[in-house]
């Protein structure tokens, strides 16, 4: 008796656990009876077919049609077009797009980064059009075209992401942990870099970089520019700022080091101008030749401490060591060099200023007389040479 | 001179055709002066793009002939020609006025350094230039030619000690102080930037482009000028050398084709390159306004 009424128990778990299933399957089957055919469209000519297999398998795929098509319960059913409301389900999601940057529904429906709404996969399996590798390409379709960029007047970001470093990392060498672009806009809450809750607002960027590069971004807070952003300076520098957002380079090659120093020149003008008269810049500033000092090889990229701080490479304690880095056998003569000595100023470098007057003056008083000089005998041998009817020199050989 | 003597003995065996031709220059001043033009080419051109590294110009020839490294490679490797020729001239000096005993190398007609007769040619042909007296009669060397010798010498010493202080910074770091690391760059570049500004317009004008030696005095690359060309430029020299009998001991042949028309291909190459670098350098002082 006891064993009978196990027995019952378990056809009836049963039941009630295959009812469900073998239910949706039926109802679907009703519906894929027309709308598998994949020529099928409504009244207004749109396709209203749908691929049962790959619904099957996708995220969805437990659904009945009429949980998402609440108005189609039975056959016949209206012609007329019902939204789908995805919110119905993804409350917190939609709660998230609706104050976002995509809030306008009509321009940016679900389907537009999710995909076909039949074949909607979580955003672990390769074929989700939100799965880490393909998220790039899927922002892009809108956010790599000129005309949205002009429509909304946005920078075209897309090409420019895929030839970063990040780009590289994701679509070359498949590194799912590799930025894209909802590592550092979120995904459905994202918010304009002007507002102070996105995390791509200037104040916010080093913590979005921080989620991965963890170590750079504690250097960097504990240099001037991590502290004065810090202390709420709107000017001083973050991460994207001098790595740029999109098309982050690799720092080492020769392309990001030929830029670099304008970029650090755009605000420090004057050390800027005075680099530029030095050597190192000489050099650099042409092509190919890229081993030179740059401002970070003297100054440290990320914690950049001021000469004061006896940890700062530029400290005059460490800069034997730091020039000597480059220039084998430096030493404390060696370096009272100045990298950044303004020969146009008097009172900061005047040994330097009344070397570079003598040397001008010497110039100018040498090519000046000789210029007089020679335009006067030009005039006075060619009235000369005019005047007796004689040739040229020069065949004297 | 003996070494001029000794040049037109050598020479004397060629053909007399053309009229009478004289030494002025012997091989090894005519070969001091192929290595100087040469190995001062290649600096400028390689070290104007260096001063005026900013301009449109610069980086393209840098791209041009295999980045940076190469340029800063081919400045170091004529400065170190030059520099031996330098010193190879210093120890023939040497030689000249203490082994041998030659007279006049420090003092005299035929010496280059200057004398009071110089600063007289100077007023005197300024003079001239303007209608206020008659042409002055120069000997040996001119007083723009003495200069143009000096503005060298000095030149190889500032310019030279200059480079090498910057090539070997860390070493010179030893004696010189540290705003002297500073000032050769300064030093380096303003007295190159006048040497180059010098040559490609003054001292191809006095030398080569006027009227009396238009388009070019080959007699630095053939060693010998004709007696009429001898006459005009160097009236007191050719009188002196009449009076003392002399004259004869440094008549010599007519330079052969071959060496005149290689002159002639070798300067007017090296005139062309200087006046591009002129026409550069000036484009990019008042351009690029890098002054």
């Amino acid at each position: 008796m006891k064993i009978a009424s196990s027995i019952a128990l378990a056809m009836v778990a049963s039941a009630l656990l295959f009812a469900a299933p073998l239910a949706r399957s039926q109802a679907s089957s009703d519906c894929l009876a027309c709308h598998a055919d994949a020529g099928l469209q409504d009244a207004s000519g749109h396709g209203v077919s749908v691929d049962g297999q790959k619904f099957g398998t996708s995220i969805h795929g437990s659904l009945e049609c009429a949980n998402c098509h609440a108005d189609k319960k039975g056959y016949p059913h209206p012609e007329k077009k019902t939204p789908v409301k995805c919110e119905t389900c993804h409350a917190d999601q939609a709660a998230g797009l609706a104050g976002s940057v995509h809030s306008n529904a009509a321009e940016h429906p679900c389907t537009s980064c999710h995909g076909n709404a039949h074949e909607i996969f979580p955003k672990s399996d390769p074929r989700s059009a939100v799965y880490p590798l393909n998220v790039p390409k899927t922002c892009g379709t809108c956010h790599g075209t000129e005309g949205m960029a002009k429509k909304h007047g946005l920078a075209s970001v897309y090409p420019l992401y895929v030839d970063s470093i990040h780009g590289y990392a994701l679509s070359k060498e498949g590194l799912l942990v590799a930025a894209n672009c909802q590592s550092c806009h979120g995904s459905h809450h994202i918010l304009s870099r002007k507002d102070p809750a996105s995390p791509t607002n200037k104040a916010n960027v080093p913590a979005t970089c921080g989620t991965c590069h963890a170590g750079i971004t504690n250097d960097y807070m504990g240099g001037v520019h991590g502290k004065a952003v810090a202390k709420g300076h709107k000017d001083a520098p973050v991460c994207s700022d001098c790595h740029t957002a999109h098309s982050i380079e690799q720092p080492t090659a020769d392309a990001f080091r030929m830029q670099s120093t304008p970029i650090c020149g755009s605000c420090h003008k004057d050390k800027f101008s005075t680099y530029r008269d030095t050597f190192h810049s000489q050099l650099g500033s042409l092509g190919g030749y890229v081993e030179t000092a740059r401002c970070w090889d003297c100054h440290g990229a990320h914690e950049i401490l001021p000469a004061s701080d006896p940890r700062s490479p530029v400290a005059p304690a460490n800069l034997v060591k730091t020039c000597g880095r480059c220039h084998a056998g430096a030493n404390a003569s060696f370096v009272q060099y100045q990298p950044h000595a303004n020969a146009r100023n008097r009172k900061l470098n005047p040994a330097l200023y009344y070397v570079r007057l003598f040397m001008n003056l010497l110039l100018a008083g040498t090519l000046g007389f000789f210029m007089i000089h020679t335009i006067l005998w030009l005039i006075r041998s060619r009235y000369q040479q005019i005047k007796t009817k004689s040739k040229n020199g020069g065949k004297n050989a | 001179m003996p070494d001029l003597e000794q040049t037109a003995k050598e020479s004397s065996e060629q053909s007399h055709e053309g009229g009478r031709h004289f030494v002025r220059f012997t091989r090894e001043q005519r070969y001091l002066h192929a290595v100087l033009f040469t190995t001062f080419l290649g600096l400028a051109a390689t070290g104007l793009p260096m001063r005026f590294s900013d301009s449109f110009w610069a980086r393209k020839f840098a791209a041009g002939v295999g980045g940076f490294g190469a340029i800063i490679f081919f400045h170091k490797f004529f400065a170190v020609i030059l520099t031996l020729a330098f010193a190879i001239h210093l120890k023939d000096i040497f030689t000249r006025a203490f082994v041998h005993r030659e007279k006049g190398i420090f003092w005299g007609p035929t010496s280059m350094v200057a004398n009071w007769k110089d600063a007289k040619d100077l007023v005197g042909h300024l003079r001239w230039f303007v209608g206020l007296g008659p042409k002055p009669q120069f000997e040996r060397y001119a007083y723009w030619e003495k200069f143009d010798y000096w503005a060298v010498f000095w030149g190889m010493i500032v310019i030279g000690f200059s480079g090498y202080a910057m090539w070997f910074a860390p070493f010179f770091a030893h004696f010189l102080p540290g705003w002297a690391l500073n000032a050769v760059l300064v030093i380096h570049s303003e007295e190159g930037l006048l040497a180059i500004l010098f040559i490609f317009s003054i001292h191809f004008v006095n030398t080569h482009l006027r009227p009396d030696s238009f388009p070019m005095d080959m007699v630095v690359f053939t060693g010998v000028e004709s007696e009429e060309e001898f006459k005009t430029k160097r009236a007191l020299e050719y009188e002196r050398l009449a009076k003392q009998g002399k004259l004869e001991a440094r008549a010599a042949g007519k330079a052969p084709l071959w060496l005149v028309n290689f002159s002639k291909v070798a300067g007017f190459t090296a005139i062309l390159i200087g006046l591009i670098l002129l026409a550069l350098t000036l484009s990019a002082y008042f351009g690029g306004g890098a002054g």
